[in-house]
């Protein structure tokens, strides 16, 4: 219940600010959509690549690409809000007055989850809307939505972790920039198999690649290697927690 | 007794030019971001050289074009950023109250940033010419891609000085970083115009003066002395230039009364 009382407060606070400030809720709509938007219809000639093989089209492609990113960076949007509460002293008020500070950690990420559910909805509504070939079935598509809300969950950990240890707010580009890189080093405009040259290579050790390929997989209703991406992802949510509860434990040190 | 304009101009240039070189923050990611996702892009989209009608077998040279542009739109936010800054702090005030003159602060502004766009060219064309690209244009091509880069941060960092006096707030200068980030991506920098088959974004893609802008670099590095891309780049950089002096001017008069 103590904890529960914490998860639930911090939670409501963040997700209402997110909602009710349209500087923190538009980028984190718009971005998705713009980068669904840009790729889906400028790049759309990429699927007549000799090899490219993804049965539901282009749009479908890269649908699984946006919801992957705009979960990641939903949860380091969310992170940006834990420096900012950490800079304005209100952390530390949190801190004293809560009875659980495992909870604070817990609640913010709970935010980022629901905060991204809305960023989902809208982004699903309007990838259905332009005519996105949907091949998998109710299963495959939980798969998907819930192999993105680990993602988040990753994101919003990492960015947590940095956000508690720095406590500022000029930490943002240390938290997004790592995110950034490792969604672009994957396959993101083709498979893997059409990427050439140090791009297959460092794609090929990237975990977000096996993300990618099972999501699109799952989205096609054709998915493969499943279990090593919900491994991959659910190792990396484990690490980053450790990472974020440490972080915790370095804010507190700090006083 | 006011000093020659010249020397007004260059006093505030170097300031200008100085402020950016210090701060890290400012220097380099325009000069580090567009490079590395143009590496990043070069790498994920090399496939689509295998498209028929695509223009050169080098995904890295066609998109070299695109971070002269991306870099200029920092430019954009770099003026627009130090300039209101100026205006919040209240260095601006106190400037009005020297004999400096207005055109001078703005030319002086202004050419700090065409300082700052020739060096970010000399960069991207360096790192293009290491990592093989021939540019088709040669060493005169080369010449006129520095003349065009100082033409368009002309443009962009009047474009900049406009949105700083108007709004005299550096908050909304970088809340409007992803508008112009749309134009950016809603145009030809990832597929030649002709290669775009959805209708709508080829429509929108066609009326972005971005896209002529892009192709109108890219034209020096993968096709030659292509006159019709670079009647167009040209023209749009010098009607945007014009276009955004005369905003930016007005937009510094309306400030000046007000201070």
């Amino acid at each position: 219940m103590r904890l529960w009382g914490v998860v639930s407060g911090v939670a409501w606070r963040t997700l209402k600010n997110v909602i009710t400030t349209p500087s923190l809720l538009l980028p984190s709509l718009m971005f998705p959509l713009f980068f669904f938007v840009a790729f889906a219809g400028g790049l759309s000639q990429v699927q007549n690549v000799p090899g490219f093989d993804y049965p539901n089209g282009y749009t479908a492609f890269q649908f699984v690409f946006v919801l992957l990113q705009s979960a990641a960076f939903g949860g380091v949007f969310t992170g940006f809000g834990v420096a900012r509460d950490f800079e304005g002293g209100f952390a530390r008020r949190l801190m004293l007055a809560s009875p659980n500070r495992t909870g604070i950690v817990i609640g913010y990420g709970l935010a980022a989850i629901l905060r991204w559910c809305i960023t989902a909805t809208l982004l699903t509504v309007i990838a259905l809307a332009s005519g996105m070939k949907v091949g998998g079935g109710p299963v495959d598509l939980i798969g998907l939505y819930t192999l993105a809300l680990i993602i988040n969950i990753c994101g919003f950990f990492w960015s947590a972790g940095i956000a508690m240890r720095l406590r500022t707010l000029q930490a943002g580009p240390l938290m997004q920039m790592p995110v950034f890189l490792l969604l672009f080093l994957a396959p993101v405009y083709v498979p893997l198999a059409l990427l050439g040259g140090a791009m297959h290579a460092v794609a090929k050790f990237n975990p977000i690649t096996y993300a990618l390929g099972t999501g699109r997989g799952l989205l096609a209703g054709d998915a493969t290697q499943v279990g090593l991406s919900f491994g991959l992802a659910l190792a990396l949510a484990l690490v980053f927690s450790v990472w974020a509860l440490r972080g915790l434990r370095s804010a507190e040190a700090a006083g | 007794m006011s000093s020659p304009l010249l020397t007004q101009v260059g006093a505030l240039a170097q300031r200008s030019i100085m402020r950016t070189a210090r701060q890290p923050a400012s220097a380099i990611p325009p000069l580090i971001f567009p490079v590395a996702l143009l590496l990043m892009n070069s790498g994920g989209l090399k496939a689509s050289t295998e498209l028929p009608g695509f223009p050169t077998d080098s995904f890295f040279a066609f998109a070299l074009a695109v971070p002269f542009i991306q870099g200029a739109l920092f430019s954009t936010m770099n003026a627009g950023t130090d300039l209101a800054r100026d205006i919040q702090t209240g260095f601006f005030s106190r400037l009005s109250l020297t004999p400096v003159r207005g055109s001078a602060l703005l030319a002086g502004q202004i050419t700090g940033i065409v300082v700052l766009g020739i060096v970010q060219a000399v960069f991207y064309i360096s790192v293009g010419l290491l990592l093989g690209v021939r540019f088709a244009s040669g060493p005169a091509g080369i010449a006129l891609l520095l003349v065009y880069a100082a033409l368009v941060a002309v443009g962009f960092g009047a474009l900049g000085s406009f949105l700083a006096l108007r709004t005299g707030s550096g908050e909304s200068i970088q809340g409007l970083f992803p508008v112009l980030f749309v134009f950016l991506f809603i145009s030809s920098m990832n597929t030649p115009r002709d290669l775009i088959a959805v209708p709508w974004f080829h429509f929108l893609a066609s009326i972005n003066p971005v896209s002529y802008l892009i192709e109108c670099v890219r034209s020096l590095i993968i096709t030659g002395w292509d006159a019709r891309a670079l009647a167009l780049g040209f023209s749009i950089a010098i009607v945007l230039a014009i276009l955004a002096l005369i905003a930016a001017s007005w937009a510094l008069s309306r400030r000046m009364e007000r201070t």
